[in-house]
């Protein structure tokens, strides 16, 4: 009989083993699949996790895949550790994407310095926007924040379509759906010339940006009482009132702080890679960052770590697709299947498995 | 009045009431199934103190399995039993991770839908633009012809009424029966339960099965029945919607079906005023007047002051909507903020129902979302 | 004899809960099982009702072997549990309780009936149709013993049944068991209090680390002995104290708190006066407004100003780290979840209230060292056993956990200091060494306010000395001036005489 046996302390060992051994699980049950769907796993594998290391140019968009997930997981990291569940970041990416788009739009043409900056606060200011409707309906009506945000996302879809079929249609598209090209000093500017990079890079300051938070946010969790207070108020909310912590500015705080960087990151993507508002444009970076988010247990270093093996996952999974012919969808249920994998091992960072009978009179 | 709202003048109210009932109402109560089935199922999972977040999931699962069987088997019914069967197989992973393995509910729920998305996706590839085989209707000639009754009542397949029975018996289930009350006292306090030497987690995994074969049947309900076809990403957050509702039914069975289709109505409303291309100011105008008239009848009850202030406000709010609208008889707005109506009405009513904290509180299950794990 | 166990032993990992158990009891018999917390009682009894299996040894029934793998196994053959933690639904019926603990579906309109027969006949008045959320704890209580009774149990087993009741509703409750006693009932009780055992129980086992140490007839021993062959070591008196108070620190006037949790109490029109070097003691059952009271004055809830004035400043709307600062701490009861954070190391936990007060933060940046010194400085002066500060603090013991909270508190020199249940579930010797710091803390000229269920420690410890009960506070009475039975009546919500 197997059984399980609580442990005094968590394994700091398993805390981040477990992250390790999902991965390597989720390769194993990935090859499975792949077999099932008629292809060779060895080669699929491989496809998706290790050729775009050994490529130059995949390597590049690793990290502009990579950036927008970073950002929006660091975000919901802190929510997640104050037991506030914003699920919406897709919407506040994409108000964020709306926001900073219109405002690029609005000045169409101006060859200002100051306008990527504008861009920037005003894709945060809507995206913190969009995640205080949740944050206020929870605090002042007691309205569940998962749905809440939830709901908002499709809400915001809808308005992204509305935007560009209608305020923010590019005049000259022929009635389609999407929003001018950006002008060039409304568009994020590229790091060619780095060490390490491509000539063709198509990696921007946003990404940069998103590597200066990471260890930002490190010390925001750990070295300041903000942080503090909000893990104590995941970890034992009466403690943490005792403690004199206000639950309702936490709410606040982590939902606007979440919204704030899925905004950002939203306008790093339309004014980045995309250059355009498109009815496309958010790829569900909303979703998977929840997965990037634990998968790097809350923590910015390890949600670094983590964006780039999510990354990995869908730059690879583009070239099995051009390569292996394989379903866009096999890489949705790969990282569903990671997810799952990981909150199952992480029984191992707080107990010990037994095996053998308990003990019976004899 | 039609010009205004952008109906045509020879209208007379008498099709129109006609059409409202024999057409409108049973499109809305087929559109209200998947979430009365789905729903319900989600209740018995919360009253057994689980909260399983991806009803979504397994929605859709449901959706392309049951597709799937339907076409490849020629038989709607057996589409229905197997998708029900993959949405408890679905749900029993969450359950093994969260009741055996002691794993975050939210988190668990969360992976459910994501990877249930992606899986129904990768299965319904090859399935997409094709027509499911029929769901027989409930056909009985002698009522089922009889002029508008017969549409508002007797013209649905049998599923409809399957869910509407479902509803009865788990209403039943858990206020009459043993099993029922061994179900919500473990969702009420399950280290009091398992001292009394019940099985909670067997119990919760019963129960989570239950849910997850009741929102696959729901899945199939839109793939087979509602649209009928499958394409990716078809349940568009009904699964969402559906847990919603079960907070907007107080966890009591009976408000699920009032719930489903309030929001089937608002769907079908929202569809058709689209489809027909009405002024919306008018028709926000209408909305809000029978809002206002609807709680004129509730404080004549209350006769709160507070509540008079809000009448006047909306009453004013619908004048207002109408004189713009006889200003711009010729508004129209865009679709996509038609099809915000839906999720903007699930947060509207999720706040008018969580506001009261003491109904919330006695009416939750308290061990809702906790992890059990029997120290002894 | 009726159950008659032999050789049991339990193990955990890192610790022998029983150890070779060897006791009987007869028919009729009221059997005390006495020990300090972590004796091993709980277990022994986990194991007699079925909820925990013995590593080894025997237990027979009536002659037979007995083994019960369930409470269900246990109950079949005539063996009923008391919990000291009711395992009782809030949001159900009486009726519906009491069907969940029955092996049997009784349909409802019968079951209500039994359950009016037989709470006469006992002397429990209850209703069956009522929530058991709007029950106090005494009538709670009266649900499990019912419930029990209805299926005609040969051996009886109570856990601590008289820790939440006043003593009139002791006196009921013994009127009962002495009835069940007479009609064959045998009852094993567990407890701690010392003279409710020599008044009540036939023979008492005692246990002492897993092992039983001594089977006595309580009659003819003195509490102090009981309690001396429970500790191991003979006890030495308190040393008598006599306070002259100070300057009034806190005061508490017409304080009035309304509740929004459906079961919550509702604080209503209390006074109070803290002097400085005074120890005041609050008595009360518990649920009459302990916990709302200590919400007031940390500031977890906030009232008007005026209600409320430290130094004579008005003090109602501050948070809990305005008046850390100002010199007013505290305590509450439930030391995991509340007064500290399970899963977070010790170092945290002194983070947790100290960072105001012992300023381990400048400009919002935590000094975690100075934390972790502060730490370490509490665990030496309170002799905290723990491997050291990084352990969570779901990891230590009871008594250790609620020294090293205490102590986090005293060492931060506070001016006014409120305890809820400083020993509620500490050893004894753990329970002494608090006692004997929160005196000396009132020594220096700080004002104690400790609120406890436990009568004796209040007497004990204080020099002032008033009841709460249904929210209400009654007046201050210096201590010695007030009979057990008078504080009896207050804390079933008469007035003094």
């Amino acid at each position: 009989m197997i059984r399980l046996e609580p442990r005094l302390a968590p394994s700091r060992t398993m805390m981040w083993g477990t992250p390790v051994l999902a991965v390597i699980a989720t390769m194993i049950a990935g090859g499975i699949l792949f077999a099932i769907l008629g292809k060779n796993p060895v080669e699929a594998i491989w496809t998706i996790f290790v050729d775009p290391i050994l490529d130059p140019y995949s390597r590049d968009e690793l990290f502009v895949k990579a950036a927008p997930l970073v950002l929006i997981a660091i975000g919901l990291s802190f929510g997640f550790r104050a037991g506030i569940w914003n699920i919406g970041a897709e919407g506040q990416f994409i108000v964020g994407a709306i926001a900073g788009a219109a405002v690029g739009l609005a000045f169409y043409g101006t060859p200002a310095i100051w306008l990527l900056p504008l861009m920037a606060l005003a894709g945060m200011a809507a995206g913190t926007f969009w995640a205080m409707i949740p944050a206020f309906l929870k605090v002042r009506y007691n309205a569940n924040e998962i749905l809440v945000s939830l709901m908002l996302v499709y809400v915001a879809d809808q308005l992204l379509r509305a935007m560009v079929a209608g305020p923010l249609r590019n005049p000259a598209g022929f009635n389609f759906p999407e929003s001018r090209l950006f002008h060039d000093s409304a568009v994020l500017p590229l790091l060619q010339g780095m060490p390490g990079l491509t000539q063709y890079t198509r990696v921007h300051l946003g990404v940069l940006i998103a590597l200066i938070l990471v260890p930002l946010a490190w010390v925001l969790l750990r070295k300041h009482v903000l942080g503090f207070n909000i893990q104590v108020m995941g970890s034992a909310p009466r403690a943490a009132r005792f403690s004199g912590v206000r639950p309702s500015s936490i709410v606040y705080i982590c939902l606007g702080l979440s919204g704030a960087l899925a905004g950002l990151a939203g306008l790093f993507e339309v004014a980045g890679p995309a250059g355009q508002l498109v009815p496309a444009l958010p790829q569900g970076y909303g979703f998977t960052a929840i997965i990037v988010a634990f998968l790097g247990r809350l923590n910015p270093l390890g949600i670094l770590a983590a964006g780039l093996v999510m990354a990995l996952t869908y730059i690879g999974g583009e070239n099995a697709q051009l390569d292996l012919n394989l379903p866009r969808a096999a890489i949705s249920v790969f990282q569903g299947m990671l997810l799952f994998f990981l909150l199952g091992l992480d029984i191992l960072v707080r107990y010990r498995i037994r095996f053998g009978a308990r003990g019976i009179a004899q | 009045m039609m010009d205004v709202i952008g109906l045509s003048a020879d209208l007379s109210l008498v099709t129109a009431l006609s059409y409202l009932l024999s057409v409108l109402l049973p499109t809305m109560i087929i559109a209200a199934t998947p979430l009365v089935l789905a729903s319900t199922g989600e209740l018995v999972v919360e009253k057994s103190g689980v909260l399983n977040l991806g009803v979504e999931g397994m929605m859709i699962m449901g959706a392309v399995v049951g597709f799937i069987v339907a076409v490849e088997s020629g038989t709607p019914v057996a589409g229905f039993v197997v998708a029900a069967l993959a949405g408890a197989l679905l749900a029993l992973i969450f359950g093994f991770l969260t009741q055996v393995l002691l794993s975050n509910q939210v988190a668990t729920g969360l992976a459910l839908t994501l990877f249930g998305l992606g899986l129904a996706a990768l299965m319904g590839q090859t399935y997409t633009g094709i027509r499911p085989p029929q769901t027989t209707r409930l056909d009985i000639p002698e009522v089922s012809n009889f002029p508008i009754l017969g549409d508002m009542l007797f013209s649905y397949d049998w599923i409809v009424y399957f869910a509407l029975a479902l509803v009865g018996a788990v209403w039943w289930f858990l206020n009459h029966t043993r099993p029922g009350l061994v179900l919500r006292a473990v969702g009420e306090n399950h280290d009091a339960a398992h001292a009394l030497g019940y099985r909670v987690i067997t119990i919760r995994l019963a129960a989570i099965a239950f849910g997850g074969a009741c929102a696959g049947m729901g899945g199939a309900y839109l793939s087979l029945v509602r649209v009928p076809n499958w394409s990716e990403g078809m349940t568009a957050g009904i699964g969402w919607i559906a847990l919603a509702i079960v907070v907007f039914a107080s966890w009591k069975p009976g408000r699920v079906i009032i719930g489903a289709w309030l929001f089937g109505g608002v769907t079908i409303l929202q569809i058709n005023i689209q489809a027909a291309n009405l002024n919306i100011l008018a028709i926000a105008a209408i909305v809000l007047a029978l809002v206002t008239v609807v709680m004129i009848a509730f404080n004549l009850r209350t006769k709160s002051r507070q509540g008079w202030i809000r009448v006047a406000f909306l009453g004013a709010l619908a004048l207002l909507g109408w004189a713009m609208a006889l200003t711009w008889p010729d508004f129209r707005l865009d679709s996509a903020y038609l099809s915000m109506t839906p999720y903007l009405t699930t947060i509207v009513v999720l706040v008018a129902i969580s506001g009261d904290r003491t109904r919330a509180a006695l009416n939750a299950p308290a061990s809702l979302g906790r992890v059990f794990h029997a120290s002894n | 004899m009726l159950l008659d166990i032999s050789g049991l032993r339990k193990a955990y990992p890192g610790v022998v809960a029983n150890d070779d158990v060897a006791f009987d009891i007869a028919p009729g018999e009221v059997h005390a099982l006495l020990g300090e917390n972590g004796a091993g009682k709980s277990t022994l009894v986990k194991m007699i009702y079925g909820l925990v299996q013995p590593d080894a040894g025997h237990m027979r029934l009536h002659g037979r072997d007995y083994a019960p793998t369930s409470p269900k196994d246990a109950r079949a053959a005539g063996v009923s549990m008391v919990f000291q933690h009711f395992s009782l639904f809030e949001a159900l019926s009486v009726r519906e309780n009491i069907a969940l603990g029955l092996d049997e579906a009784v349909a409802p309109r019968t079951l209500s009936d039994r359950i009016r027969t037989v709470s006469r006949d006992y002397g429990l008045p209850l209703d069956p149709d009522r929530l058991i959320g709007d029950l106090s704890v005494g009538e709670r209580q009266r649900v499990e013993i019912v419930r029990c009774l209805l299926q005609d149990p040969r051996l009886l087993i109570m856990d601590e049944p008289t820790s939440v009741l006043t003593p009139q509703e002791v006196e009921t409750l013994f009127d009962t068991l002495r009835l069940l006693s007479k009609r064959g009932v045998a009852i094993l009780y567990i407890s701690h209090k010392l003279d409710e055992i020599r008044v009540l129980c036939d023979r008492a086992t005692i246990l002492r680390g897993g092992k039983v140490v001594a089977t006595c007839l309580p009659r003819d021993e003195t509490p102090r002995s009981l309690a001396e062959m429970m500790i191991g070591t003979t006890l030495a008196d308190p040393p008598v104290r006599r306070a002259i108070p100070g300057r009034t620190l806190l005061k508490l006037t017409g304080l009035s708190l309304p509740t929004d949790d459906p079961f919550g109490v509702t604080l209503s029109g209390i006074d109070l006066t803290l002097r400085a070097g005074e120890v005041t003691g609050i008595a009360g059952v518990a649920g009459n407004g302990q916990d709302e009271l200590v919400a007031v004055l940390s500031g977890e809830a906030l009232v008007e100003a005026g209600m409320i004035r430290f130094d004579n400043a008005p003090i109602g709307t501050l948070g809990p780290n305005r008046r850390r600062s100002l010199g007013l701490l505290s305590a509450p009861e439930e030391r995991l979840g509340h007064a500290a954070a399970p899963e977070m190391s010790l170092t945290d936990n002194t983070m947790l209230t100290g960072r105001v007060r012992q300023r381990l933060s400048t400009q919002g940046f935590l000094k975690w060292n100075v934390a972790a010194n502060f730490a370490r400085a509490v665990i030496a002066q309170f002799d905290v056993r723990t491997p050291g500060v990084d352990t969570p603090a779901r990891a230590l013991s009871g008594g250790n956990l609620q020294k090293f909270v205490i102590g986090r508190e005293v060492m931060q020199k506070p001016r006014v200091l409120v305890v809820n249940q400083p020993t509620w579930g500490v050893d004894a010797a753990a329970a002494a060494a608090i006692r004997q710091s929160l005196r000396d803390l009132a020594a220096t000229g700080a004002s104690v306010l400790v609120i406890s269920q436990d009568l004796d420690e209040l007497m004990e410890m204080s020099d002032q000395f008033a009841v709460i009960a249904g929210g209400r506070l009654s007046a201050t009475r210096p201590a010695g001036s007030i009979s057990i039975e008078e504080i009896g009546r207050m804390m079933g919500g008469g007035e003094a005489a």
